[in-house]
């Protein structure tokens, strides 16, 4: 892709620069007949990075985005050594500034769940915390410069990098799911049968219409992690996206440069209040989630 | 953008993030804030606590002082008191004494008188007797006389 010096950092159009910066570092397993990115047919399957977004496409299901899942990992292992940290030297005395940030955040996770949450369950407190500072970490990654990271990696000879877990459908759909396994494994610990029978028997009350009542509650259980994965993604691609489109102004002369560092400036500010916010909203909804999985009707 | 296998990769770690987080990240932070907490709340305690116990300090102070005083008036009561019955006693020892030194003095007098009294009276019935002689010319018989005259030296 850097092959021509013209445009961005080397693309040949600005279509190419975007397309460049919403492809992941995949690896995976390249099947047979597959057509590589120079044009040839591939004879026999092999592992390997993809070169280009075809070759990932066409990779299938047997691949992983090697760039979202590492970024996931770093931002869930910041936020578990930082507050491992501060845990493991917790004191009831007076605390420390990084306790007392720590316990700013730890309580008010704790007041969310114990405003919504009115069961006992040890783990919903910590399940929430994590989701929160996870998708926090992990939106804040867009308010770095799109090229920064992306580009001096690919100096050092990686050729693709999306540095916003969130803004891979794949994480946020994995979480989102990992909150609906959990739902789904608590609804049948509390209700056990009564969670087929709550599915059948709302909304209409009555053996008869158990046919039309499934496929509604059905559909609207399945609904839950898509929504909370979804708009996650949504939200995050979307403000990716415009931050790609701002990036692209720095090419334009030094008069739309200029404009451009405004209108990043600005977007940026606003997206902060938009980060904050969906980690909230996402860790809200699965407090929601696992409450109404926790309650009996 | 494709769907693949971070998907299930990512419900793996996420899943050994939330367990991690809820085994070694949670319980010590909750159990130092409840601590704190109930430090605090004893610490409200206490204070209230030893608030009420300042104050039945201090009410017993003021008790104790004005019993001080009460006693300190009633002391002093008494010594006046004490003090004047001492001036009375003296004054009247000192009556009693001014009228003995008197009543003795009195006697004295008396005593004195008495005898200057008789004193005279032997005088005048030795002048008396003198005179006699000489009228007489006579001797007069002293043990003779003697009673006589004594009856008019008693007489005078």
């Amino acid at each position: 892709m850097a092959s021509s010096g013209n445009g961005e950092h080397g693309y040949a159009t600005a279509s190419d620069y975007i397309q460049h910066h919403l492809t992941n570092l995949t690896y995976g397993k390249l099947p047979e007949g597959a057509t590589t990115c120079d044009g040839h047919l591939v004879e026999q399957a092999k592992w390997g990075l993809a070169k280009c977004g075809e070759e990932a496409s066409q990779m299938g299901f047997n691949a992983i985005h090697v760039d979202s899942m590492l970024w996931s990992i770093g931002l869930g292992a910041i936020f578990l050594l930082f507050f491992w940290r501060v845990a493991r030297k917790a004191t009831s005395d007076v605390p420390s500034g990084a306790q007392n940030f720590v316990e700013t955040l730890v309580e008010f996770v704790e007041n969310n769940v114990r405003d919504i949450f009115h069961g006992r369950n040890p783990w919903i407190a910590p399940i929430a915390l994590t989701v929160f500072c996870w998708v926090l970490l992990s939106n804040l990654m867009d308010i770095i410069p799109v090229d920064l990271i992306p580009y001096t990696l690919e100096l050092m000879g990686v050729k693709f990098q999306k540095i916003v877990p969130s803004t891979d459908p794949n994480i946020t759909l994995g979480t989102a799911v990992f909150v609906f396994i959990l739902m789904i494994y608590y609804s049948f610990k509390v209700k056990g049968f009564g969670f087929i029978k709550e599915l059948s028997f709302t909304p209409f009350n009555t053996p008869w219409l158990i046919w039309f009542n499934l496929p509604l509650e059905l559909v609207g259980l399945i609904a839950k992690p898509f929504s909370l994965g979804l708009r996650l993604f949504g939200n995050l691609y979307a403000a990716e996206m415009i931050f790609i489109l701002i990036a692209l102004m720095f090419g334009g002369g030094i008069f739309v440069a200029l404009l451009g560092g405004a209108a990043q400036l600005a977007w940026a500010a606003f997206h902060i209040l938009v980060i904050p916010l969906q980690a909230f909203i996402f860790m809200v909804l699965t407090i929601v989630y696992l409450s109404q999985a926790h309650e009996d009707h | 953008m494709n769907f693949n296998a971070t998907f299930i990769g990512q419900i793996v770690v996420f899943a050994i993030f939330v367990f991690l987080c809820a085994k070694y990240v949670w319980p010590p932070l909750m159990a130092a804030m409840q601590e704190r907490q109930k430090k605090i709340a004893e610490g409200l305690d206490a204070a209230s606590r030893a608030d009420k116990a300042l104050e039945v300090a201090q009410n017993d102070a003021a008790k104790k002082l004005r019993e001080a005083k009460e006693q300190a008036a009633d002391m002093l009561e008494q010594a006046n008191r004490r003090a004047a019955a001492i001036v009375d006693e003296a004054k009247a020892e000192a009556e009693a004494e001014a009228k003995r030194i008197v009543a003795a003095a009195q006697s004295d007098v008396d005593k004195e008188r008495n005898l200057a009294r008789e004193e005279l009276r032997a005088k005048v019935a030795e002048l008396t007797m003198a005179g006699a002689e000489k009228i007489l010319q006579a001797e007069v018989d002293q043990a003779k006389h003697s009673e006589l005259l004594d009856k008019l030296a008693a007489e005078l």
